[in-house]
């Protein structure tokens, strides 16, 4: 009977191992903004979280995790990535983030590309990311496909939520996509959703010389909202327009990512609700749409309103994932100095755990230690956001996880660089 | 008889050499210095530094927590700051001068200017577009002749953010690694200036950029041209090594001999100074097997490597670099992004630090450049978590004097001692701490940047009279 039920909680992809677990005595953070609880203990149950905080019930079968001195956390979500679309980056054989000069584009979905066997992914649960929006790329127009919400798990199943998106460049990046100008990128966004609406009416009948069948029918989705349009853009005119464009196409569920100059707009985006997945600590005017760029950009924008979380485009977004602790810590940095805008410790925690799934509006599912949610929790030697903390302990869906990776295996094997009586290929 | 007749279509900068060196030696009375004033010479630093400190006020910081840069560690310390020099630096009880200014440094700590031995600020500024894209000279693998201060743009607003952000008050500036032989660095003061040359760390040596491996032969390969394989690069390194070694020798000759002047080479003469042991060499190598090779490349032809940059595999030949005196230029924990940065590993600084050798934190990086210490803090937990006994200011030496060593400027900068160029930061809170910045940056004993002061902030011209101007970046 225990047998069968473990067979089809194995067919619906329910993690197969997941234990009853409460994790007690450690400083417990919900994810969702609040302030940390001490003493606090954490329940899962069925690869979800049962209860998290003070007063909490533990089950008599429950594997007990004593985390006193330590902190006990939901996984960092990282709100913007390519992390299993490629090996080694510069390895083409090893790159699926683009598909370059291939026939298709809206109609790209990154599932059947993403190797949850790649390296990084390992690298960065050690490091305490359990989830991650991943997005393709741009091959030969401004859409670039369906991405994805994985978890970085370590078993073969890690599509949390499928077609989670359809990714686009605007600004610079869609200019070029769209042939060399902003006006083309308008031109060619609104011929193509105006394409897809045609294909609509009529799907047997379509035929465009813009619009493929295949990129037509993947565009449905958007246009009638039940999938959100993820959106690069950085310069605060284009973050306007689109925010106009948004009001054009009511049933577009928008959201912006990159949004450097957002701060010279934020009531306006705080109006208009769009929410946005912002690189924390660009600060350097690196293009000339993020010429406003400051670190101070998303505490100015979470001020305004503005429904925020930190996401890494276009920086060592398939290798570092890790580094989204690192970057809400300097925005809590930034928040002691005159002048500038930083976020406060609940904050910045929220912005790379319930944020995230906040703005791809999944946060019912996961990202925080609430009842309900899955059962990603981390267990940290000190505060996560620090330098010199690191995680002891890592939960997926209420399975505990291997810590093991090939950086730990190297760091074994050359503990002393000289060799012993064989040569180092045999100390394993 | 032939050198007076080819002065005149010689540069000025030479001295032409009237008589034979037989007849100088009689007229001079056997004194070679004397003859040897009468060579053909020329400027070996034709584009000399103009930097000058700004006026800088004596100032005393007590209270704080000091790393020295030397891998010391004094609590309640005292930094005393006069004349653009560090005056003294020592406990609780040292003397605090008359008429200086005191800062509380309670609860602070002070450590030297960070210096970053890797940047290309300037020569691939912001914005990242074309127009200022100046680092790499991609028209041929060997280019010793270019220099990368010719192609630094003193308006990159990213000097004002490894400023203000970083700590940084000092940074070399290489070419690219596109060629094997990329060009002379330049080691800048990180001083707002109109010129570049107002930026140059003045007297510093010069360095020479190499590059091992991928970028050379995919840049070059690519093109049908040598070096399309790692064996192209070696080859191709050698060859120019020995026509460098031949140069040098013709110019000995002529300094000790006398006769023509050999024919000036602008490249070999780079060359010549870094076989000579003037010019430091930068080598941006990643893979343990190909810095072993190297290592004997240069005994093959005599020079010696001051560092190798990017060198993610350092830890798989830690005692070879130690043995070699080599410096390893580290990231802390980049990896992955190319085949020959796949084995990079968190614990390689700490690794190639228990070793004995020399480790460097770099960013090459115009992001990670404002953050070096928090760099240096990652590499310094990852090293203890695998227990490894390394100090806290262990790891502010990474990114100050083992820094400030391998670019040759160590006796003038780097750490915190009497005599030396007042390039100090006060930092808010320990600077290995995520929730730390910098207060206060002083270079040479100018105060030039002030969190508290919006005036103590420089706004490049490029972004003067936009949005954001000025703001805390």
């Amino acid at each position: 009977m225990k047998k069968y039920l473990l067979f089809a909680l194995a067919l619906i992809a329910a993690p197969a191992a997941a234990e009853t677990v409460a994790i007690t005595g450690g400083k417990v953070v919900i994810g969702d903004g609040s302030a940390p609880v001490e003493g606090g203990t954490v329940v899962l149950r069925d690869g979800k979280v049962v209860a998290a905080g003070s007063d909490v019930s533990i089950p008599a079968d429950a594997r007990r995790v004593d985390a006193t001195g330590r902190w006990v956390t939901p996984g960092i979500f990282a709100g913007f990535s390519r992390v299993g679309l490629s090996e080694i980056g510069a390895v083409s054989q090893t790159n699926d983030i683009s598909g370059g000069s291939s026939a298709y584009n809206a109609s790209i979905d990154v599932v059947p590309a993403i190797n949850p066997k790649a390296s990084a992914i390992a690298v960065n649960r050690t490091a305490g990311v359990t989830r991650a929006v991943v997005a393709p790329s741009t091959g030969r127009n401004i859409f670039a496909g369906f991405g994805a919400v994985i978890d970085l798990g370590q078993d073969y199943d890690a599509i949390t939520k499928a077609r989670a998106f359809q990714f686009v460049e605007f600004g610079e990046s869609g200019a070029a996509e769209a042939g060399g100008s902003r006006s083309a990128l308008y031109a060619e966004f609104r011929s193509m959703l105006a394409e897809a609406a045609r294909y609509a009416r009529g799907p047997v009948s379509y035929d465009s010389d813009i619009l493929t069948r295949s990129d037509a029918r993947a565009l449905q989705d958007v246009i009638n909202g039940r999938v959100r349009l993820v959106v690069h853009v950085e310069r605060a005119s284009d973050i306007l327009q689109l925010i106009k464009l948004g009001r054009e196409y009511p049933r577009i569920k928008l959201v912006m990512v990159g949004v450097s100059e957002g701060w010279l707009v934020a009531d306006k985006i705080a109006a208009s609700g769009i929410p946005v997945i912002a690189s924390a600590l660009n600060d350097l005017p690196e293009s000339f749409e993020s010429i406003a760029a400051t670190q101070s950009n998303i505490g100015r924008m979470k001020r305004a309103g503005v429904n925020i979380a930190i996401g890494m485009i276009n920086d060592w977004d398939q290798t570092q994932l890790r580094y989204s602790a690192q970057y809400a810590g300097n925005l809590v940095a930034i928040g002691k100095i005159p002048g500038a805008s930083g976020l406060s410790w609940d904050e910045a925690f929220a912005a790379i755990t319930s944020g995230p799934a906040k703005t791809l509006g999944i946060d019912g599912r996961i990202g925080s230690l609430r009842p309900g949610r899955a059962g990603d929790v981390v267990i940290w030697d000190g505060d996560p956001l620090e330098l010199s903390s690191a995680p002891v302990m890592v939960m997926i869906d209420g399975v505990q996880q291997s810590l093991d990776n090939r950086q730990a295996r190297l760091r074994e094997r050359y503990r002393t660089p000289e060799e012993d009586t064989l040569p180092k290929a045999y100390e394993r | 008889m032939r050198i007076a007749l080819l002065a005149p279509l010689l540069s000025i900068a030479m001295v032409g050499c009237a008589a034979s060196s037989s007849d100088n030696k009689v007229q001079s009375n056997g004194s070679a210095e004397t003859d040897k004033t009468e060579r053909v010479r020329f400027s070996d630093n034709p584009y000399p530094s103009t930097y000058k400190p700004y006026p800088s006020a004596a100032t005393v910081i007590t209270g704080a927590t000091v790393y020295d840069g030397e891998g010391g560690r004094i609590d309640s310390g005292v930094v005393f700051l006069s004349g653009g020099k560090i005056v003294s630096v020592g406990g609780p009880d040292t003397a605090i001068p008359d008429g200086a200014t005191v800062l509380d440094g309670t609860g602070k700590y002070v450590t030297p200017g960070i210096i970053d031995v890797h940047s290309h600020l300037g020569n691939y500024p912001s914005p990242s577009v074309d127009a200022v894209s100046d680092g790499n000279e991609v028209t041929g693998p060997v280019t010793p002749d270019v220099w990368a201060e010719h192609g630094v743009w003193p308006q990159d607003p990213g000097f004002s953010r490894a400023l203000a952000n970083g700590g940084v008050t000092s940074l070399q500036i290489l070419p690219g690694s596109a060629n094997l032989f990329g060009g002379r660095s330049v080691t800048l003061k990180n001083v707002a200036a109109r010129t570049t040359q107002a930026m140059k760390f003045p007297d510093a040596p010069y360095g020479l950029k190499m590059a091992c491996g991928e970028n050379p032969k995919r840049v070059y390969g690519s093109r049908r041209q040598k070096p399309g394989s790692r064996m192209g690069n070696l080859a191709l390194n050698r060859q120019t090594w020995a026509k460098a070694v031949e140069y040098k020798r013709r110019w000995d000759k002529y300094a000790d001999k006398g006769g023509t002047p050999p024919a000036r080479n602008i490249g070999m003469d780079t060359l010549k100074g870094a076989l000579e042991g003037k010019i430091k060499i930068h080598n941006h190598c990643y893979r343990a097997d190909e810095m072993a090779t190297v290592i004997d490349m240069a005994k093959e032809f005599g020079y010696t490597v001051s560092a190798f940059h990017h060198a993610v595999e350092s830890y798989k030949i830690a005692d070879l670099l130690r043995d070699n005196g080599i410096c390893s230029a580290m990231w802390a924990d980049w990896w992955g992004f190319k085949l020959e940065a796949y084995d990079g590993i968190p614990e390689n600084a700490a690794l190639v630090e228990n070793a004995g050798a020399c480790a460097i934190i770099h960013s090459d990086d115009e992001d990670q450049i404002q953050r070096l210490n928090q760099e240096a803090a990652k590499a310094l937990a990852d090293g203890r978590r695998m227990g490894l006994d390394i100090s806290d200011a262990t790891a502010i030496r990474w990114i100050t004097y083992n820094a400030a060593k391998a670019l040759g400027i160590e006796e003038r900068t780097g750490s915190l001692k009497a005599g030396k160029m007042a390039d100090v930061v006060l930092w808010n809170g320990n600077p290995l701490s995520v929730y730390s910045r910098p207060e206060k940056v002083w270079v040479d004993g100018a105060l030039l940047y002030d969190a508290n002061d919006p005036a103590r902030r420089p706004v490049s011209d490029f972004e003067l009279g936009q949005p954001g101007e000025g703001d805390v970046k």
